[in-house]
């Protein structure tokens, strides 16, 4: 039974983290290039772009909710499995989801730089 | 990619893994916070090391958003990576821990894995015909192309912000 709580608080930690990187990926795409629009029209005009973009509110939020699960999901699971599973599955969560809502194009030399920093971090931490 | 592209990178991975390590230290010093005492939070804010976690965690968010908004996340998740074998050096030279043989098998995974996303474009484009002509299925030409610099793709690619 703890081994399930444990597990499932990993996949929610994943789920929210790979939920924040992708809005926040979103939002700063939609804001553009921060160094050219600063040039262009100075660090209010970024600041008042980023703040007003809905999905960098959204990431935030889902990156908050991300780091509030690790430490229930920590206060369930030996930190030694719990923060190297999270951490590798986020890679991972990030390069599908990347590649189906941000359309990126994940070819095989990204799938194989996330599968290597995933199986890298999880022994690191391990 | 510009030298300023590469600072960026730079600072996303320096500052993460800086102000985790000073988070760290500062909250090992200020010991565990029950739910009870949630007072505890605030005097942690005041220990130094955890103020300057805090601000160079800061730094961190504002360099991340910056890489997020020229290059895209697959780009910058395993770019930034190297910020964890950062930490494992600092930990073996610093702090004098000990680093297993398999941390250091974790090194040389997430080292490869840099290498490997390096070497190609920083940002891709979605849904565009010209990229097709360039990048045939095969996938082998793309590692051949992998000496180019990236910002060919892009402004072959078509679209792109510059």
């Amino acid at each position: 039974m703890k081994h399930l709580y444990t597990w499932s608080g990993i996949v929610v930690v994943v789920f929210f983290s790979v939920v924040g990187d992708i809005l926040m990926a979103r939002a700063m795409k939609q804001v553009g290039d921060v160094h050219d629009l600063w040039k262009r029209s100075g660090p209010w005009t970024v600041i008042g772009r980023i703040l007003s973009n809905s999905n960098f509110f959204f990431a935030v939020t889902a990156m908050a909710v991300a780091f509030f699960s690790l430490l229930f999901a920590l206060s369930w699971g030996d930190v030694s499995l719990v923060a190297p599973a999270a951490a590798s599955l986020t890679f991972i969560g990030n390069a599908f989801a990347a590649k189906i809502f941000l359309h990126e194009k994940v070819d095989r030399r990204r799938w194989i730089a996330a599968m290597l920093v995933a199986g890298g971090v999880a022994l690191l931490a391990g | 990619m510009t030298f300023r592209k590469n600072l960026v990178l730079a600072g996303v991975t320096v500052f993460a893994a800086a102000g985790d390590s000073m988070l760290s230290h500062g909250m090992k010093q200020t010991g565990s916070i029950s739910f009870d005492h949630l007072q505890g939070l605030i005097l942690a804010v005041l220990n130094p090391w955890v103020a300057v976690g805090i601000v160079l965690l800061l730094a961190f968010f504002a360099s991340y958003m910056n890489a997020l908004s020229w290059a895209d996340l697959t780009y910058v998740l395993p770019a930034t990576s190297l910020g964890y074998v950062l930490l494992a050096l600092v930990a073996k030279f610093a702090l004098h821990e000990q680093v297993s043989p398999l941390r250091w098998m974790g090194i040389a995974l997430i080292s490869g894995g840099v290498s490997f996303v390096a070497g190609g474009p920083a940002l891709t484009h979605h849904h565009n015909e010209a990229k097709a002509s360039l990048f045939p299925k095969s996938g082998k030409n793309e590692l051949l192309n992998a000496d180019a610099p990236p910002e060919r793709h892009i402004s072959a690619a078509g679209g792109a912000k510059r």
